[in-house]
């Protein structure tokens, strides 16, 4: 109970996963999605650190690296999408996103 | 332990906030709350003793992250209360719960076989000295490729966010340019 190994961190990580997948199946909103897509990579990178440290190798920790890069450039482009789909149509709900008519 | 302590209090923290902002109706609640969340993550990277995961967390997501969502925010109607979809709650958790065991299951399998030595082990000096040490060498060509990637990626949010960018003035003629011109100068005027 009192050491703390790596399974601890890679339960927290699968909670903190499913917290974020749940987000993503239930949210409507795109903003909120990408705030759950957030959580769903952070995850993963608690569970890249954690594996890096209790192994002695620092190769989970460059994974970390270019996740926190994908998920920066992701956000930015996102954002950009999502700021044109609002000047357009006034909304952001999933529910009007399906069709692929520009 | 002190360790148990910080990673129980952090645990519950981070899956307090990330609790809050996937179930929140309130885009600025969830945005708050998950800023905090991030910090608190970057808690388990120091005590993990990735010092500069740490640091670099902090940085790009409650800085850079954060601050583009505040931004991107001012454009959208917050004050308006999200809707929800309306599917079964128990097909939704059950499915998340199993494929959050499934990434577990990845991750812990190569553990499990013991053969695997460590390409890069942690040595003796500081954390940031080797990061910087194995980055610039094993990971030179991927860390290059994710710079041309941010690169692209901001200038794309630059074309899509800015007003008048699919219009290119190399590509116009004169006269189609002084037209523009003529348009804009009209409805300044009519300001």
């Amino acid at each position: 109970m009192m050491e703390i190994g790596l399974n601890h961190y890679l339960v927290l990580s699968t909670i903190l996963f499913s917290i974020g997948l749940v987000g993503v199946m239930r949210r409507k909103n795109l903003l909120m999605l990408f705030f759950a897509t957030e959580i769903l990579l952070n995850s993963v990178n608690i569970a890249f650190a954690a594996i890096s440290h209790y192994y002695g190798d620092l190769t989970g920790q460059m994974f970390a690296f270019f996740v926190i890069a994908i998920a920066a450039s992701e956000v930015a482009v996102g954002l950009g999408l999502l700021i044109v789909w609002h000047k357009r149509y006034n909304n952001i709900d999933l529910d009007y996103l399906n069709t692929m008519k520009g | 332990m002190f360790e148990a302590i910080a990673f129980y209090l952090f645990a519950f923290l981070t899956i307090a906030m990330f609790y809050i902002t996937v179930t929140t109706s309130q885009a600025l609640y969830a945005l708050t709350a998950l800023a905090a969340g991030m910090i608190f993550i970057s808690a388990f990277f120091f005590i993990l003793g990735a010092d500069f995961l740490g640091a670099v967390q902090i940085v790009v997501y409650s800085g850079a992250v954060m601050a583009l969502y505040s931004f991107g925010m001012m454009f959208f109607d917050t004050t308006r209360e999200v809707k929800e979809k309306q599917g079964n709650k128990y097909i939704v958790v059950g499915l998340a719960t199993v494929a959050a065991v499934l990434v577990v299951l990845i991750f812990s399998a190569p553990i499990l076989s013991d053969n695997i030595i460590a390409l890069y082990p942690i040595g003796e000096a500081g954390n940031t000295q080797e990061v910087g040490v194995v980055l610039f060498t094993k990971y030179l060509v991927p860390f290059e490729v994710a710079a041309i990637m941010l690169l692209v990626a901001m200038i794309s949010g630059i074309v899509l966010a800015g007003k008048k960018m699919d219009a290119s003035l190399t590509l116009m003629t004169e006269k189609e340019i002084q037209d523009m011109r003529k348009e804009k100068k009209s409805k300044k005027a009519l300001l």
